[in-house]
Parts: structure tokens; sequence; C-alpha cells
């Protein structure tokens, strides 16, 4: 069985796939790649079929070898890919290319110039141990294939139909900087429990990414918070991905793939799909802009 | 009892009830009445998040056959007896709990064993269900301060509602005993041990 060995990796890097939905009546979120579209672009390049685990890399910081040749490809934030052979010869790659990799090749991803989560595809998918049914690390129930520690030995499956039919596809152009990222949200279910005001309090202002942002959700900061109008205890109920969970400091947290399965505070709107998978490439200290659509 | 609908972004909706009763029944009606498209049914306390594939149905026909849906009242059938925990009640705060509620600490203990607790609905973690149980709830505030750290197995008290932690975690519960029935494993099929609509009797193990 081929095989790709990690030589070098960032915390947080984890193997992740569709996630494992359906157990929210046992407590248990459905997990998967923070940036779906992304992570289904990488595994169509190598001619993945959908299911197929990716490795969800923050900032980029990976290095594989591998012991066979391998059809690799990276989408979502756009690294810098360079390859080193067993003789020693280097040759640069790009993101958002299609790469083949030779018997002791070594593959390495840099910092990306923006975006948080870089997905790398390996033409079979890698096949770690699932659990319950995925490949995908929850990091709020601490469940599934534990993230990627220096000397794992990641084994690659047969997940895959079709051969690769582009050699490369366009990366998303820049951004420019301090330009706010626009999210797209449904009002609801509970903004009436806020002031009337809410609206300009999400729509009129920029709102900053905090540090403490993760998998479970992005931390936001704003100068105007939203304020309650209903102030008695909400009974848990259960929430969506992309949910903007309103704590009690007023500034809104955006549900990502790991958010707990109920919440105990009120969710003011919710992100459409495609802005989920946005929200899941901003970094800490990025500006964003909240639409409401219907 | 017709739910509020609201949606909840745009691949679900939320069903907002009075009563946890009719959560549970509502639920019970949604899980026999199979509604196509639906792919997931998440209960709350007052709530039911229903989530849909939106390329086999939209809000609009969905809030159609939502209206459709007859509750079904939990009745068990014979042979359906309620999983048994044993507890040590020794808890950290089953005294004050007990001087809270005007009972002794073997009253409370008695309250507790002597109804059937049905899992309402999971969240916080894999395998903590939210427990009601047939007598009237005690209807107990959380501690003032959470706990850093709650031992796996705790058995506790807040709310409406009874659970035991199904691993070490923070948590503001009043903790009144401990048993060593595992609420989640990943070696049994489901891993949950009452997932919603599991029957629970709690029994007193005696002391330690």
């Amino acid at each position: 069985m081929t095989r790709l060995t990690v030589l070098r990796v960032g915390p947080g890097t984890t193997t992740q796939d569709l996630g494992r939905p359906g157990f929210s009546d046992a407590g248990l979120g459905a997990a998967g790649a923070a940036d779906r579209a992304s992570a289904a672009l990488a595994d169509r390049m190598v001619g993945n079929r959908p299911e197929a685990a990716v490795l969800e890399a923050l900032l980029g910081s990976v290095t594989l070898r591998t012991d066979a040749h391998v059809v690799t490809a990276t989408a979502g934030a756009p690294s810098p890919v360079e390859v080193e052979s067993a003789d020693g010869r280097v040759r640069g790659g790009a993101a958002y290319e299609v790469l083949a990799l030779a018997p002791g090749d070594t593959l390495r991803l840099g910092v990306p110039t923006s975006g948080l989560r870089t997905y790398l595809a390996v033409r079979g998918g890698f096949a770690v141990d699932p659990v319950l049914g995925s490949r995908s690390w929850d990091s709020l129930a601490r469940l599934g294939p534990p993230p990627l520690t220096v000397g794992d030995v990641l084994p690659v499956g047969d997940a895959a139909d079709t051969w690769p039919v582009v050699d490369a596809v366009p990366p998303p152009l820049p951004v420019a900087p301090d330009v706010p990222v626009v999210l797209d949200a449904v009002p609801g279910p509970r903004d009436d429990w806020f002031t009337a005001d809410w609206r300009a309090a999400l729509t009129e202002q920029v709102h900053r990414v905090t540090p403490d942002s993760d998998r479970v959700g992005v931390r936001t900061t704003a100068p105007h918070a939203l304020v309650r109008t209903v102030t008695r205890e909400l009974p848990s109920e259960g929430v969506e991905t992309g949910s903007l969970q309103v704590p009690p400091d007023g500034h809104p947290v955006l549900f990502l793939a790991d958010h707990p399965v109920t919440g105990g505070y009120p969710v003011v709107a919710v992100l459409t799909p495609a802005s989920v998978d946005r929200a899941a490439q901003l970094r800490p200290g990025d500006a964003v802009r909240f639409r409401l659509v219907d | 009892m017709t739910p509020d609908v609201r949606p909840a972004g745009r691949n679900a909706l939320l069903l907002t009830f009075d009563t946890l009763a009719e959560v549970v029944a509502f639920h019970a009606g949604l899980r026999r009445a199979v509604l196509p498209g639906v792919t997931e049914v998440v209960a709350g306390a007052r709530t039911l998040l229903v989530r849909f594939d939106p390329h086999a149905t939209g809000p609009g026909t969905l809030r159609g056959r939502l209206a459709e849906v007859e509750p079904v009242a939990a009745v068990a059938g014979p042979g359906d007896d309620p999983i048994v925990v044993p507890v040590t009640y020794d808890g950290e705060d089953l005294h004050a709990v007990a001087s809270t509620t005007g009972m002794s600490p073997t009253e409370l203990v008695a309250w507790h064993t002597g109804q059937v607790w049905t899992s309402a609905f999971c969240g916080f973690a894999p395998g903590f269900s939210y427990l009601t149980g047939t007598a009237p709830s005690l209807e107990l505030p959380r501690r003032a301060t959470a706990r850093t750290a709650v031992p796996s197995g705790s058995v506790a008290l807040a709310g409406e509602f009874s659970a035991v932690y199904p691993r070490t975690s923070p948590g503001g519960w009043q903790l009144i005993g401990r048993t060593t029935v595992a609420m989640w494993s990943l070696d049994r099929d489901p891993p949950a041990l009452a997932p919603a609509g599991t029957r629970i009797r709690f029994v007193d193990a005696g002391p330690a």
C-alpha cells in the first residue's frame, strides 16, 4: 500500500471528509472539512470520489514524503508548493496544480499569501482508520483520526474513479488587504430577541476576527455590540453550521464544522453554505461585513 | 399543538413548542411520518431543528408537510424496560440540593430512583443525555460557579433535567452521585447509551 510520511507539520492539521452527520441525537456533530467547496475541489482535481479524505492544513504547514507514485493537488488557501526529489533536486509547484510525485519525493506546503486552510488531496484519499464512518477529526468532541504529528504514516486508499482531467485550476483572485470579506446571512431564527437595530449592528459596521477562533467557531468583535430585548435564558436548541450565535457580550460567534449540536444563546442569523466556506478561510484580524439575504 | 416555525438558514427550519412534552411527542410523530427530504432532526428543550436537503424539498413544501404531522404521545410498550443505571449517591452537592428542596438526602435519593427518566435530547458532549423524569421536576438552578472538571460518570441535576457526565468536562450542574455505567463508548453500536427517546431508571447502588 502506498504511504505518505509526515516530516513536518504545524498544529491543527487534520484529515477531513464529508463528516459524520446523523449522530445529533447522541450529542455528536458532523465535523468534516471547514471549507467544503475547497476540499471537494481538491478531491475532484485528482479524480477522487467525494467521500475521499483530504488533509486540512492550517496556514499550509505540512511536509510529506511519498514511497510510491502518487497524484496530489491543493485547493483552498493558496500555499506555495515545492517538491524535492530523493536526489535532492527541488522543483517548484503551484497551488491549485495537479502534481505527480515519484517514490522518495517530498512535498512541502508553505504559508499561504491569504486564507487560512489549505486542502491537500492525494489520488485515492487518505485512508487513516475511520471513526463512526468518517475520517474527520472533531475538535469539540475530540473524536476521529487525531491531528497529524511528525512521523505519522498516512496510507493512501482507493477512493478514486476517473483520472484527473485538468493540470491546474485557476486559484481565486488575490484579495486586496483589508477589504472586508462579505458574508451572506439569512435572518433568524432568534432575530426577534434583539433590539431593532440588530440589522445595523450586523451589516453597517466592520467586524474583526479575533485570535480565539478555531474549527468550532470564528469569533468576532466590532465597535457596536448587538443588544438583547429578551433577556431570559434560551433553552438549549439545535444550531446549524453558519449560525451567528450571540453570547452575552453581544459579538457574534460564527459556527464552523465542529460547532456544538445545541446552543444556549440566541442565533440572530445563519450564513449561506457558500459564505460558511468563505468564513472558514478567515484569519485573526481579518475584516468582515455581513449582508442579509432571503 | 401548532409549533412556531421559522427559518434557520437556507437548509433548516426551527420549530418551537411550549413544553418539552410537546417536543417529544412531535419528534415521535416526525419519526413515524418520514418526510421526504428531511435529513436530520435535532431535538432541544423546546425546539426541533429540522434539517433538509434543498435539492429534495424546500421550506414551503416542508412547512406544509410539517403541519400535517400527528404528534405521538410517549407510550411504553411491553418489553420496553428502562435501562438500569446503578448510582452511588455521594455527590458533593447532595446535601445542599436536599436542603434547598426541603428533603432529606434519603428522600432526594428516593425521588431520583422512584421515577422513569427519558432522554429528551443530547448535547454538550457526545452521549450527554438531557433526561426528564415522570415525577414533578425540582427546577434546580445551576451552580453559581461552574466546576472546571466534573468527573466522568457524575450523576447531576439542573433545571428540569438529570444527566450523567459521559466524560470529565467543565460543568455547572449539581452533583448528587456517580455511576460506572458508560454513557458513551465507541466499542458499542450505537455509542451513546441514551439517545433521544431512551428510558432510564436509576437505582441506589448503596454506599461506596
